[in-house]
């Protein structure tokens, strides 16, 4: 019966549990769904995780390799995420070159990565001029099941707190570059940007985490990335209903919150991998 | 089905972006939506190929757009709008969404709402620019860009660079709601001197 109505009038189906403050999962409107990661699981990438959100699975793998610095600015690296939305994770992507949602997800986390400074690209070079490291991030979304920008956000985060970078020595008389796989050391991590989602439903109603119908029924979306200052670093809202500047705050102070949360998981979850 | 084809020029500064609305016009299968109209913007950069960065802006100007066109009273047919770069000096996506909700109005387009583009950047000590040129912009700490309705000045879209605090990205809200007035103002006149030839 339940089901009948929910294919005939999805939006209506969906006011009827907003309208008791939750939501048809049982979670409450400010509640995010359980998060789960997993770092190190791919042994030939130099840095992996895993994040599940949910049912939203993102896998991040990270290669690093040698290239040339930018003529414009010889002591940085580089850092080169793809997000990847494969027909494998939803019924609403075909396969083929990147479609809009892949190539604005890219961005965004070039963005996030840009703007937080998370990674300084003056860590990155090897010799000034001539030789750096290229960090090439591959997300892979495995299942997309709403909120694809924080999984990939903090998937990325993960992946980049368990890279490790052998160390390069030029050899003075071949101008050559000698990698010594043996010792490693991990990339410096300076700020941890998380990001929150948010779905605008009905020009009034905020719920955070949305699912994939969720998303599709909603009139708009918010995504805020901020990181642990309480600094922003993204104020992500593609189009949709107006928010007014209080609401904003509301959004803010769950954002915090949500930081801390994410915070508390990843540290647990290195220092549980220490041992190694 | 008649094409409209309208266009608008607003500069900003040295900043120009031609904008063209195409529509209501057919829609391939497709792309058709049964209750509403289909919104398409293609964004062209000055130099070069579009990339992903036009990609990502143009899903932003659409989505803006979206939100005020009344797209229920045009259902499977495409309402095409696409935006020319002329010349670049700061400031361009505001200058763009100025472009778009000008040129839909032109085209008689139905809106719920008008909405125009705002840039705000703060540089290092913490001071608001508005509407900065692209010195400023590059060497700000943040460049912060409002889409704000023209009903309730509400925030219809943002996009942000660069690191702030909370207290700041209210502070720019607040100043970007005041500068729309302008904007707006600036909307009505050129309207008025339009039709007022006609």
């Amino acid at each position: 019966m339940a089901a009948g109505f929910k294919t005939v009038e999805p939006l209506e189906y969906y006011r009827r549990f907003l309208k008791e403050n939750c939501r048809p999962d049982g979670r409450e409107l400010g509640e995010f769904r359980t998060t789960t990661v997993n770092i190190g699981s791919i042994g030939t990438a130099d840095g992996s995780s895993l994040v599940k959100l949910g049912n939203t699975t993102v896998i991040c793998g990270i290669k690093v390799e040698f290239g040339a610095p930018p003529t414009d600015a010889p002591d940085k690296g580089y850092v080169v995420p793809n997000v990847d939305l494969s027909p494998l994770c939803s019924w609403r992507f075909r396969s083929g070159p990147p479609g809009e949602e892949a190539q604005v997800a890219s961005q965004f986390i070039a963005d996030v990565i840009e703007n937080s400074q998370v990674v300084q690209k003056e860590d990155l070079c090897i010799s000034p001029g001539k030789l750096a490291w290229v960090l090439y991030c591959d997300l892979i979304c495995l299942n997309h099941d709403g909120n694809i920008l924080d999984a990939c956000t903090f998937a990325l985060l993960a992946a980049l707190k368990n890279v490790q970078l052998p160390e390069v020595t030029i050899n003075e008389e071949t101008a050559l570059a000698e990698v010594n796989l043996k010792k490693k050391s991990y990339l410096n991590i300076r700020t941890h940007p998380v990001a929150t989602s948010f779905a605008v439903f009905d020009d009034t109603l905020l719920i955070v985490d949305p699912t994939e119908e969720e998303e599709n029924l909603a009139t708009g979306t918010l995504t805020v990335v901020m990181d642990e200052e309480g600094k922003l670093c993204c104020l992500h809202k593609p189009g949709g209903s107006g928010l007014t500047g209080a609401k904003l705050q509301d959004c803010m102070s769950r954002a915090v919150t949500r930081h801390k949360e994410v915070k508390k998981l990843m540290d647990e979850v290195f220092k549980s991998m220490k041992p190694k | 089905m008649k094409q409209v084809l309208k266009e608008s020029l607003p500069t900003n500064g040295d900043t120009s972006v031609l904008a063209g609305v195409y529509g209501p016009a057919e829609v391939k299968v497709s792309k058709e939506i049964f209750n509403k109209a289909t919104l398409e913007v293609n964004l062209r950069p000055k130099i070069g190929l579009p990339g992903v960065a036009e990609k990502s802006r143009e899903r932003l100007i659409r989505n803006t757009c979206e939100a005020v066109v009344l797209g229920a009273l045009h259902p499977r047919t495409s309402i095409t709008v696409v935006l020319q770069v002329v010349s670049d000096a700061g400031s361009l996506l505001a200058c763009c969404l100025n472009a778009a909700c000008m040129a839909l109005v032109d085209a008689g387009v139905p809106m719920r709402a008008l909405f125009c583009g705002v840039t705000c950047a703060l540089d290092s000590d913490g001071t608001l620019l508005l509407d900065p040129t692209a010195k400023q912009e590059k060497e700000a700490r943040a460049v912060l860009t409002f889409a704000l309705d023209s009903v309730e000045r509400k925030l219809l879209m943002s996009t942000t660079k660069g690191l702030y605090s909370d207290a700041e990205l209210q502070q720019c809200l607040a100043a970007a709601q005041a500068a729309s007035q302008h904007v707006f103002r600036f909307y009505r006149e050129s309207l008025q001197r339009r039709y007022s030839k006609s």
